[in-house]
């Protein structure tokens, strides 16, 4: 395999006496949807506020591209090319979608000493990104407010790529979102894998992660227990190694196995 | 997946939208409708009352560009996501700093209005570092810029020269250069000749014989057009444009996008103080003289004219053009029942309705747009 494009090793943050996490190593491919499953409280968004430069590491390296990286804030890993979708999305309701699309981002048409949002292009780009995303928008100037939670993901994705994302990652993008939307959301991950992003997905849906996953990291109580390969692994071991142990076994079988 | 193949731009669940709604979740709807309607009733009940004449319209022209004068700034800084009510008493604090450097201290006309309106930038500026370092609603903190302003306004013309009321102005104006900017009248040879041509009335008596009713358009008028369209233009035109409705959105969001939301909100308090400080340097060239009660209650006033042109009071939507229309139909009712020769307290009444009517037609509208249900 070629070089992984982030490298996270050895992975330790402590907050206080507190320890979140105590040695995680975690490497990312280009072109690969790698799934990191855990609980609430595994440990996970403190891995990924790691990866995206919101917290310092207190031992451990991060290599991308083969080399150290020092995040000072996340502006650095943004403009290193590690974008995060928060669940939180960072969108705005009452606004086009073109205008949100490039919130912060904005293109200047100069006439002059006069610097204009260049609207036109705005408008061209979001319609464009939007149709290979698959979403067909009423207009540019469409409110995000009239969009569906799965659509908004996507445009969320969509203008993390168009910036220039090389790892994406997505935080519970499908936690809140119906089956068919979920079905959209993880399309949309397939198909910027396939434009050579590559995608960090946290979630705790083992069955969300397995429809798109090609590697498996489970987190639990601040460590890893080791990275699977798609095929390797069974939805019933991924959901025994995410509750680290028995109980939930039992409370599988009480229900029926559907969990 | 027949489906995928679909020809691009439809999709079987997004229903096509009439255009009539569309036009109808434009922000200056509601702005527009009243402009219609107010126009309309005037010509039927006041038509023939001199509203309409040259004096009658730059009458309700003149209040109208005062009301826009306020609410452009007003209005930005709504959609940026905070209010003003520090605006009433800021022009009253404006207008006394300019009498105060250029009638007490006898400094030149130009200096006075510069250093108040340095002054006014910096208030603003406050404002809005309080506002946006506390975190605390603009709301308190504006409020408590109403009474601090208006108290220095009444204090310092007493402890300087025992008056609330300083006059003097114009004399003291005589000859500035920077003075006519706001107190003068430009076009005026336009409007001696539609005079001499008979197309506006003109004095038949008295010093001012063979002169036109009315002399030219004041810089108030031209202020508020000019505010108008700058604001326009910056709203939507511009990335900062782009900033002001993603502060007003959603400033977390914004934050997370990298917009700089303190700056612009702070930009934005010191537009709105800008806008009041305009409003003061017109009203004492005009008047000649400051009054510590000036601008009693103009705040309010700005915030209604911005909810009438549709802005909405919770931030990150609303329009200038609209604000400027609200401005307008505030300042052709006031003038229009006058005229029409009703009590002038039932302005107050109307006032109160439009209101009311305006903020149900905003939350409707903003249904529509986010797809709230």
């Amino acid at each position: 395999m070629s070089q992984p494009i982030i490298q996270m090793r050895e992975i330790e943050k402590h907050f206080g006496s507190v320890i979140a996490l105590a040695g995680v190593s975690v490497d990312v491919h280009a072109g690969e949807c790698h799934c990191l499953l855990g609980d609430n409280g595994a440990g996970k968004s403190t891995f990924i506020k790691t990866m995206s430069g919101v917290h310092k590491p207190t031992h451990g390296e991060i290599l991308f591209e083969g080399q150290a990286m020092h995040f000072a804030d996340p502006r650095d890993a943004i403009s290193a090319g590690i974008a995060t979708v928060h669940q939180h999305l960072a969108m705005i309701p009452l606004m086009s979608v073109s205008r949100n699309f490039f919130m912060g981002n904005e293109p200047i048409k100069s006439i002059g000493p006069l610097k204009l949002f260049d609207h036109e292009y705005a408008n061209r780009v979001t319609m464009e990104e939007m149709r290979k995303m698959g979403i067909n928008l009423r207009g540019p100037d469409q409110a995000v407010g009239t969009l569906s939670g799965g659509e908004r993901q996507t445009v969320a994705i969509a203008r993390a790529v168009h910036f220039g994302a090389k790892v994406l990652i997505l935080d519970e993008p499908t936690s809140a979102l119906g089956v068919r939307q979920t079905a959209n959301v993880l399309a949309t991950i397939d198909k910027v894998r396939k434009q050579g992003i590559a995608v960090v997905f946290i979630t705790h849906n083992v069955r969300h992660a397995l429809a798109v996953g090609d590697r498996f990291t489970v987190l639990n109580r601040g460590k890893t227990l080791g990275t699977a390969l798609k095929g390797e692994i069974s939805p019933e071991e991924l959901q025994d190694l995410m509750a680290g142990g028995q109980e939930l076994a039992q409370l599988e079988g009480s229900l029926g196995g559907t969990v | 997946m027949s489906q995928a193949t679909q020809a691009v731009g439809s999709d079987e669940r997004v229903k096509q939208i009439s255009s009539l709604r569309k036009a109808l979740i434009r922000p200056e709807l509601g702005g527009m409708c009243g402009t219609v309607i107010v126009f309309v009733l005037f010509f039927i009940f006041a038509g023939d009352s001199g509203m309409f004449n040259a004096q009658g319209v730059m009458n309700w022209t003149t209040v109208s560009a005062q009301f826009m004068i306020i609410a452009v700034g007003a209005c930005l800084l709504m959609i940026a996501g905070e209010f003003d009510l520090s605006i009433g008493s800021m022009i009253g604090f404006a207008g006394m700093m300019i009498a105060i450097f250029g009638v007490t201290l006898g400094w030149p006309m130009w200096a006075a209005i510069l250093i108040t309106f340095a002054l006014c930038l910096a208030i603003g500026a406050l404002n809005g570092y309080i506002v946006v370092r506390t975190g605390l609603p603009s709301f308190i903190v504006t409020l408590a810029f109403l009474f601090i302003l208006r108290g220095f306004t009444i204090f310092l013309p007493q402890l300087i020269e025992r008056k609330t009321i300083i006059g003097g102005i114009r004399d003291a104006a005589e000859g500035d250069w920077l003075a006519p900017i706001f107190g003068g009248k430009i076009l005026t040879g336009l409007f001696q000749w539609f005079g001499d041509m008979g197309i506006i009335a003109t004095f038949t008596r008295g010093t001012k014989q063979g002169q036109p009713v009315v002399e030219g358009i004041p810089m108030l008028v031209v202020w508020a057009l000019f505010l108008v369209f700058v604001g326009h233009f910056i709203l939507t035109r511009t990335q900062f444009g782009n900033w002001i409705f993603a502060s007003g959105g959603d400033a977390e969001s914004a934050r997370n996008s990298g917009v700089p939301v303190n700056k612009v909100k702070i930009c934005m308090f010191m537009f709105t103080a800008f806008g009041a400080a305009v409003f003061a340097a017109c009203q004492v060239m005009e008047f000649g003289s400051a009054g510590a009660d000036r601008g009693l209650l103009k705040e309010f006033e700005a915030i209604i004219a911005v909810v009438i042109g549709g802005a909405l009071l919770t931030g990150g939507y609303g329009s200038v053009i609209g604000a400027a229309l609200g401005a307008l139909i505030f300042g052709v009712v006031q003038q229009g029942l006058f005229f029409a020769g009703v009590e002038s307290s039932l302005f107050r009444v109307f006032l109160g309705v439009i209101l009311l009517f305006a903020v149900i037609l905003n939350t409707y509208i903003r249904r529509i747009i986010t797809g709230e249900r």
